[in-house]
């Protein structure tokens, strides 16, 4: 009919306002995010996963916009595909997390989009890279997206030295499902990446399966 | 996502601030930081204390504009002692939560200022409230506000427990205040907490260099 008026949400622009986490342990790493996409107040896709593979063993996490994320995803994908066969190996995070920056920093103000890179070579074992609005740094664990706000205080107080890989999923899930809780962004199911020498494993953890607190 | 409101966008003196009240077994825990900034740049005062006592076992603390909030709890202490008067005994928390909230809403459109009360009375035992922004009421066991509570929400609902004892219940405060003043940069000083049981009133101050550090300090 003429004149009829579209959902508001089709002129919204599509967001994945977020909680993701990168964390390092010894001889790997572990992602998580929650797997909500939102345009304004609707959610569009209660199921989306925002860890998205680089390279076999270099994953990343997306937040901001979702097509700029799942753009520069594709592109350093292709790109690291290319660098690897130049130089006949797997390649480095470092690398993988570099040419992520590279796209970030030259096109920041087109751009709105924050990716986590974390995975495990041969070199320096478990990495975890930030690449916020286009600068490069290694830290032992990384949070973003609109929900990471909720729960800084959460992971300073909990984050310690020398966790073993379950206590680092275990650290995941617990930091995704509070987030999830409290912003109105993030939120579905929780997916889960851990990497190392011998696997890449991929896990997803139910809405009714996530751990629940004491005003539940 | 649109971003919260903040306090460190009130107009003039703010107490961009963290606050928090918890209840524990018989009594309850009111605490703050003690930094008053202007416009998140310049902090006007390191050592202010939040902590407004309103009646013998209640204190409120504020977040927002810092000259609303001492208009809002000058008014609100001088209706509360006429009506312990009227009563002839000591009011309840939320006769006094009310107060504030009658304020709040009424003159919603001029006032930035929230509020939690907290207190100890006969009937109820200890209790805590939050006054938002507009003027909303709500009971809660455990709750936050301030420019730095943002980043502390994960913290507190995973570590709160109900019926802590009073010294879990300290250390949760005092946690959760460092934490927020760690990432919060119009939140700091010292630490000022209040314990309200039964038997009265303490006042606990912990200076900067005496709080819990975490492990990336």
């Amino acid at each position: 009919m003429l004149g009829e008026a579209e959902p508001q949400w089709v002129s919204e622009e599509v967001k994945t306002g977020t909680t993701i986490i990168a964390i390092e342990f010894d001889g790997g790493v572990v992602l998580g995010s929650d797997s909500r996409v939102s345009a304004g107040a609707s959610v569009v896709n209660r199921v989306m996963n925002k860890l998205s593979p680089l390279h076999d063993k270099i994953y990343c996490a997306l937040s901001g916009s979702a097509a700029d994320a799942q753009t520069i995803a594709e592109m350093v994908n292709y790109q690291l595909d290319v660098h690897s066969i130049e130089i006949d190996e797997d390649p480095q995070v470092r690398s993988a997390a570099t040419l992520v920056k590279n796209i970030s920093y030259k096109y920041k103000e087109e751009l709105s989009a924050h990716l986590i890179v974390a995975g495990w070579d041969r070199r320096e074992g478990g990495q975890v890279f930030a690449t916020l609005s286009g600068l490069l740094t290694r830290q032992p664990f990384a949070i973003g997206g609109s929900g990471s706000s909720y729960v800084y205080g959460f992971v300073d107080a909990e984050y310690r030295r020398g966790m073993t890989k379950e206590e680092c999923q275990k650290f995941v899930v617990n930091t995704l499902a509070l987030a999830m809780n409290r912003d109105g962004s993030s939120g579905g199911v929780a997916y889960m990446v851990t990497i190392d020498e011998h696997s890449t494993e991929e896990k997803v953890v139910l809405g009714n399966d996530l751990p629940t607190f004491f005003d539940q | 996502m649109e971003k919260h409101f903040t306090d460190s966008r009130v107009k003039g003196v703010s107490t961009g601030t963290t606050i928090l009240a918890a209840v524990f077994d018989g009594g309850v825990v009111i605490g703050s930081d003690s930094r008053a900034s202007i416009g998140g740049d310049y902090v006007s005062s390191k050592a202010i204390n939040k902590l407004i006592q309103v009646h013998d076992r209640i204190f409120c603390c504020i977040a927002g504009s810092l000259a609303d909030a001492q208009a809002v709890t000058k008014t609100a202490k001088f209706q509360l002692s006429f009506h312990s008067i009227q009563m002839e005994n000591p009011p309840l928390v939320i006769a006094a939560a009310s107060v504030l909230k009658e304020l709040c809403y009424n003159n919603k459109d001029e006032l930035q200022a929230g509020f939690i009360t907290a207190g100890w009375d006969k009937k109820k035992g200890p209790q805590v409230y939050v006054v938002s922004l507009g003027g909303m009421l709500i009971s809660q066991p455990v709750t936050i506000a301030g420019s730095g509570s943002t980043y502390i929400y994960g913290y507190v609902d995973a570590k709160y427990k109900v019926n802590m004892t009073r010294e879990e219940c300290l250390q949760f405060a005092t946690n959760a205040l460092a934490l927020a003043m760690g990432r919060d940069n119009v939140s700091g000083g010292v630490v000022n907490l209040v314990v309200i049981t039964e038997a009265g009133v303490e006042h606990i101050v912990i200076p900067g260099d005496k709080l819990p550090t975490f492990s990336d300090e």
